[in-house]
């Protein structure tokens, strides 16, 4: 009878244990939920939103220090350059109220837009405007590097009178309004110091509080200058992936990005998915200064042994588009779609380079994985099982996204094959193939070629429009066939948005506006 | 009339019709378990896929055979190293006592303060993950809970008569520790031995589960279990097939030591 008892326990006590480890990720977000929301007002009263987001803003809140592409998702709403972007890509002008550019455009003369003040109140004047450039163009002596490294041709900013700022270039440069509208080119107030932690903009929504990998407040800006935005509160909620669907479909989330095939599909009942390409290369990024990557052979190898089309059937359940160099299909105008194709699957070509190479039987190797996003973990996982066919075998290794993946892999560049996602904030190809040249600061697959380095040096020295493209897309064929990285595709970025709101826009860029959010009239 | 003892009975069914499962996993699957099959993923079970298929379309039965593999192998090296060191040391220290008792039975106690998830994420965040790492890490961190019971048995049964016998006849230390004094706590050592086996088919889970333990493209439990859950309302076989396998594995494994410690106790 007692025994009967034990075994009774025993058997709850082993399916509790199970449960437990499934449900520790859920209770965290009810504990976000209290905080976040009286019980009985729902947020469409108080007219906020909680916004999900797979990982903190850890890197920096400065947005001329920040590279990660997840913190300046979040502060693309809270900060504005002198020029931003529009939905459709084009330029038009913010803090600036307007520009003109010398013919050689080597000079750019920018008006200040009156009346538009900091989150703290004071007004932007044009010191606010040479210091904020002077400091990200890393003119400054203060040990700010900013990623934006297109800033770095100017040789001047200078404020002839309290409404004008002239920035003088080196050389003549007909994308540089295109760099002004990242933030990375953020306005900030001069010599604030508090940036990484208490950051102050000009944008719709201001800065109001950060719990560290809980969640990040921002609040409506009522003295913007422009359209101001519609919700009164955004909170981001830092929800790690796995436990993301448990918090969409209770209700504390109304808005997340990024979503995965299986998420996408596991929501749908309840939220309205929107589609569109998330403007990044995914790609297995090889350094190409490290055994056996070293030998271009191995790497076209590696082109033809990873079947694409049947990652993005697998991983994103046909949500991909193939992009065959650092170039994604939004940037029409630079998109080659001939390279998409350049290799295909073919494992006897992939075993014949390999054996030119000196590898007949394959060989070992590690894909470093951020774990934190499972697209590419699974990608990973995939291209893992398709190397097998010629002999390599891959090992997954997975890591935290800040505390390894950004250190040892990014900066330190000590991996051997890592699956990630590139984006670029400028508006331009040269965002996505400058950081490719041999000497640039983050080449982080030490990618090496003369010819690429020489043909980036005429693309910017080029004035002319078309004959720039033309150059930029020589410099994508150069990638291609030298196979620096297996590239793969651009992922449709599924984004959940609860049925109550509606106005969500899409950028050419990796960001979510969330000033053009709001509820529908009840 | 002696009892029959149901416990050991089911206990040893289910870990015998487990073990057998996954070691035939090792020479033959239904399926390559690492295969993908774009066309048939997301299949839910049937005939020809047991468990289903994952969103891969690997089918998850060979799966599930394969992750048992790993879990088993992890758990009975773990098992082996704790059990194998932990009675050496829980010996030495229970019969003959005195200071270096103390001093190890302290760093025992110790070590056992932390809860062994815990220190193996803290070790396995120092040294890198991979399977061996985790065996490595697992095994050495279930030494002192064997040591502590082997210790206790050995304290208490240095004193009896049948000891005192054999050292009368002139029997050595080592001869009366592993010769004689062994068999007899022969039970307890098997059934701890079955709990451990347990707390490490858990601890290798819940540190695959955390994408802290065994790394892909090994399959492993705990991860399918982490990946299950991304997928918990359009596919729920994949939790509850991966699930079931592992509470069975377990529940055998449970009642086979409770069972053997009631067979202890009735002799």
């Amino acid at each position: 009878m007692q025994s009967k008892m034990r075994n009774l326990i025993l058997a709850v006590l082993t399916v509790s244990m199970l449960l437990s480890l499934a449900a520790c990720g859920e209770k965290n977000q009810q504990d976000g939920d209290q905080e976040v929301n009286t019980p009985q007002t729902t947020r469409a009263d108080t007219n906020e939103i909680n916004v999900g987001i797979p990982q903190d803003l850890e890197d920096s809140l400065d947005p001329h220090v920040t590279t990660a592409a997840g913190t300046r998702e979040v502060l693309f709403n809270v900060f504005e350059g002198l020029m931003k972007a529009d939905p459709e890509g084009n330029i038009i002008p913010a803090v600036a109220e307007k520009c003109d550019v010398s013919d050689d455009a080597k000079v750019y003369t920018f008006t200040l837009r009156e009346g538009v003040t900091f989150h703290n109140g004071q007004t932007v004047t044009v010191d606010d405007v040479v210091y904020s450039i002077s400091r990200c163009a890393g003119m400054l002596d203060d040990g700010i590097y900013t990623a934006a490294s297109t800033l770095k041709g100017i040789v001047s900013v200078e404020a002839p009178d309290d409404r004008t700022v002239v920035i003088t270039l080196s050389e003549g440069n007909t994308e540089f309004l295109a760099s002004l509208v990242t933030t990375y080119a953020a306005i900030i107030p001069a010599d604030y110091t508090e940036q990484a932690t208490q950051p102050v903009g000009t944008g719709p929504f201001k800065f109001a509080s950060r719990s560290p990998q809980e969640n990040f407040v921002i609040e409506r800006f009522d003295s913007y200058w422009g359209t101001p935005a519609k919700l009164d509160k955004v909170t981001y909620l830092v929800t790690a992936m796995d436990t993301a669907v448990m918090s969409m479909k209770s209700g504390v989330i109304d808005v997340f990005a990024h979503l995965t095939a299986d998420m996408a599909k596991s929501v749908e009942d309840q939220f309205t998915i929107e589609k569109d390409t998330a403007k990044l290369v995914q790609a297995l990024y090889l350094n190409n200064a490290v055994e056996p990557f070293n030998d271009v052979r191995v790497r076209q190898a590696l082109c033809y042994a990873v079947d694409v089309d049947q990652i993005i059937d697998l991983v994103v359940d046909g949500n991909g588009v193939r992009v065959g160099s650092s170039m994604f299909p939004a940037f029409g105008k630079y998109f080659d779609e001939s390279l998409s194709t350049y290799y295909t699957h073919d494992v006897e070509k992939a075993q014949e380079l390999l054996t030119e190479a000196g590898y007949p039987d394959g060989f070992s190797m590690t894909i470093t994985v951020p774990s934190n996003y499972p697209q590419h973990v699974q990608t990973g996982e995939v291209i893992a099982e398709q190397l097998k066919a010629v002999g390599i075998m891959a090992q997954i290794e997975q890591v935290d996204w800040n505390q390894t993946w950004l250190t040892e892999v990014y900066a330190n560049r000590n991996f051997q094959s890592t699956v990630v996602g590139f984006d670029t904030s400028t508006l331009t190809a040269r965002g996505m193939l400058e950081r490719w040249t041999s000497d640039h600061g983050k080449n982080m697959i030490n990618f090496n070629s003369a010819e690429y380095d020489e043909l980036f040096r005429q693309a910017i020295a080029c004035t002319d429009d078309g004959e720039q493209t033309a150059l930029y897309k020589q410099m994508e064929r150069i990638l291609t066939e030298e196979a620096a990285n297996v590239y793969i595709q651009d992922i449709y970025n599924m984004v959940a948005v609860n049925p109550g709101l509606e106005g969500l826009t899409f950028y050419p860029m990796y960001v979510l506006d969330v000033a053009t959010i709001s509820w529908k009239e009840a | 009339m002696k009892r029959r003892n149901w416990t050991l009975r089911i206990g040893g069914c289910v870990a015998a019709v487990m073990v057998a499962l996954i070691l035939l996993g090792t020479v033959w699957t239904p399926y390559d378990p690492n295969a993908l099959a774009g066309a048939e993923k997301s299949m839910a079970p049937c005939l020809a896929h047991l468990f289903g298929t994952d969103n891969f379309g690997r089918d998850l039965f060979s799966r599930v055979l394969e992750g048992g593999r790993t879990s088993l192998l992890i758990a009975f090296c773990t098992v082996a190293i704790g059990g194998v060191c932990g009675t050496v040391i829980g010996s030495l220290t229970g019969y003959f006592g005195g200071l270096v008792d103390e001093v190890l039975m302290r760093f025992n106690d110790s070590v056992s303060a932390f809860p062994n998830i815990l220190l193996a994420l803290v070790c396995v965040s120092i040294f890198g993950t991979g399977k061996y790492k985790i065996i490595l890490v697992l095994g050495v961190l279930f030494i002192p809970s064997f040591a502590r019971i082997v210790r206790g048995e050995f304290a208490r049964e240095r004193s009896r008569d049948y000891v005192e016998n054999a050292r009368i006849m002139g029997a050595g230390p080592f001869r009366v520790m592993f010769a004689h004094i062994l068999p007899n706590v022969k039970t307890v050592l098997l059934s701890s031995v079955a709990i451990g086996f347990n707390n490490a088919v858990l601890a290798e889970a819940g540190m695959s589960f955390l994408s802290m333990g065994v790394q892909p493209p090994d399959a492993s439990l705990g991860r399918m279990l982490a990946e299950a859950q991304g997928s918990l309302f359009t596919m729920p076989w994949y939790a509850l097939s991966t699930g079931c396998f592992m509470v069975l594995l377990i529940l055998g494994f449970s009642l086979l030591g409770q069972g053997l410690q009631e067979q202890e106790r009735e002799l």
